[in-house]
């Protein structure tokens, strides 16, 4: 039986502590960059947050083939909690590059070969969510999603490579180019442990949130059965068929 | 009984199926024709420009065309219930997926095999020389085909078994086949160009593309049709 969702104070107030350090390093100890100036320091949550978003999918990759191979529910819960934070990432990701671009390329948003192919990977495990609220039965839900996931893992590396090709024929705007001043090595690091670290626990919370999920239906699905075998239903007549998440949590 | 028969046997199936009534063929070949009017009515393009947008907007016309064409694929199974009739034929899971692959393969390359010289005519194109322009865009066009079908008829599988399918497939479809999508259009225009070029790398893309989801299909399809 699971334990419920308990808080875990612990890791909690280690991740706190560390985006709090992170946050400081990057807005008040990392030099200022020459031409950008302050806009710049949101490259310090833009690019960990593709990392951590990467890491996300990569888990969600491994999950799906481990479910497929395995066939434990454990790892259908993964992958799509991963899945979840790897979107989440990424809206991090797609959200803060506008607002760094507008004030240094004049734009908000431009075709450029890593915009457009980041773009799309979002897309692709948005749908990868969208399917999975489309089916009903959960473990068909859990192999048909796991299948789409290994597809769209696979995708990722051939749309990079393709979109690559495309926009390198075209004029570009240059992202980054040049080397970081050795300075702002420190804060980038500490940025990239701290959002890993909230991938991390987040991506902790979500599984166990989809193993009570679980759980609760396993219970609805005793008591429907119960009832219609005449026998005694802890589901009162005309009440919710979902038990309460307390009992289910015991 | 090896895969090889086992496939070509769904595959003559499948053929037979489409080919007494002939609608698939018949409804993508008018739904790519509304796409290209439809097209020359948002856009007004000029002869260059036609020239210019043609092979985009054929690769798009064909891969909307391509995302509702497959469709079928296993709903129209489940309609009859046939496919646990399938299932329970003595041959490998595999096989099916590969016979309605190919099946697919054949409806959608056909239908643009009839709708290649529609084209040539509306936005005023040479296939000619044979050899430079015509063969190299058949290679393109088989391969682009290929990709399509192989990832459409497994997400066709994925889609069947849930809510809103129809609607379903083209949102899992179309993002996946950004690579097909780009690396055909650009093997096209440069084909279509004056002189014509191919362009090796794209035509490598498109043969990768192809590769890899043979293989995903081969290690991980037949789950997608167990009960």
């Amino acid at each position: 039986m699971a334990r419920g969702v308990k808080t875990p104070w612990l890791s909690t107030l280690l991740v706190a502590a560390l985006i709090g350090g992170a946050g400081y390093a990057a807005l008040f100890l990392a030099p200022a960059e020459r031409t950008m100036g302050l806009i710049q320091r949101i490259f310090y949550f833009h690019v960990p947050s593709a990392w951590a978003g990467f890491v996300a999918f990569g888990i969600t990759f491994v999950a799906c083939i481990a479910y497929l191979v395995k066939r434990a529910p454990k790892w259908d819960w993964l992958a799509v909690s991963a899945a979840e934070m790897g979107v989440v990432f990424f809206t991090v990701v797609l959200v803060t590059g506008p607002i760094w671009a507008k004030p240094v390329w004049g734009i908000w948003w431009t075709w450029d070969a890593r915009l457009t192919s980041t773009f799309v990977l979002w897309v692709l495990y948005l749908s990868y969510l969208v399917l999975r609220t489309l089916v009903g039965d959960a473990e068909r839900r859990a192999v048909v999603s796991a299948v789409f996931g290994v597809f769209a893992f696979l995708d990722v590396p051939l749309v990079y490579l393709s979109i690559w090709f495309w926009r390198t024929q075209h004029p570009q705007p240059v992202i980054g180019g040049g080397g970081m001043d050795r300075h702002m090595w420190p804060p980038f690091l500490l940025c990239w442990a701290a959002l890993l670290g909230v991938m991390v626990l987040l991506l902790r919370q979500r599984y166990r949130l989809e193993a009570l999920r679980h759980e609760v239906q396993e219970i609805s699905l005793t008591a429907d059965f119960a009832a219609s075998q005449g026998g005694f239903s802890p589901v009162p007549r005309g009440g919710s068929r979902v038990p309460s998440l307390k009992g289910a949590a015991r | 009984m090896n895969l090889a028969r086992a496939a070509t046997i769904i595959l003559a199936k499948e053929l037979r199926t489409e080919f007494r009534t002939r609608e698939l063929l018949t409804t993508t070949v008018v739904f790519v024709l509304v796409v290209v009017v439809l097209f020359s009515f948002a856009f007004d393009p000029t002869a260059a420009e036609s020239r210019r947008f043609g092979p985009g907007l054929l690769w798009i016309a064909f891969l909307f065309a391509g995302s509702l064409m497959l469709h079928p694929s296993f709903t129209r199974e489940q309609a009859n219930e046939t496919l646990a009739a399938l299932r329970l034929a003595p041959i490998e899971p595999l096989a099916i997926l590969l016979g309605k692959i190919l099946a697919n393969f054949v409806f959608l390359l056909l239908s643009e095999l009839l709708l290649l010289p529609v084209f040539v005519v509306l936005y005023d194109l040479s296939l000619t020389p044979f050899f430079v322009r015509l063969l190299p865009l058949l290679l393109v066009l088989a391969l682009g085909t290929l990709g399509l079908t192989t990832v459409g008829t497994v997400f066709s599988a994925v889609a069947s078994q849930a809510r809103l399918r129809e609607l379903l497939l083209p949102l899992l479809l179309l993002p996946a086949l950004a690579p097909v999508l780009i690396a055909s259009t650009e093997v096209t225009v440069g084909l279509l160009a004056d002189p014509p070029q191919l362009q090796r790398n794209w035509l490598q893309i498109l043969l990768a593309f192809d590769l890899v989801f043979l293989t995903a299909t081969w290690l991980f399809g037949e789950y997608l049709l167990e009960e």
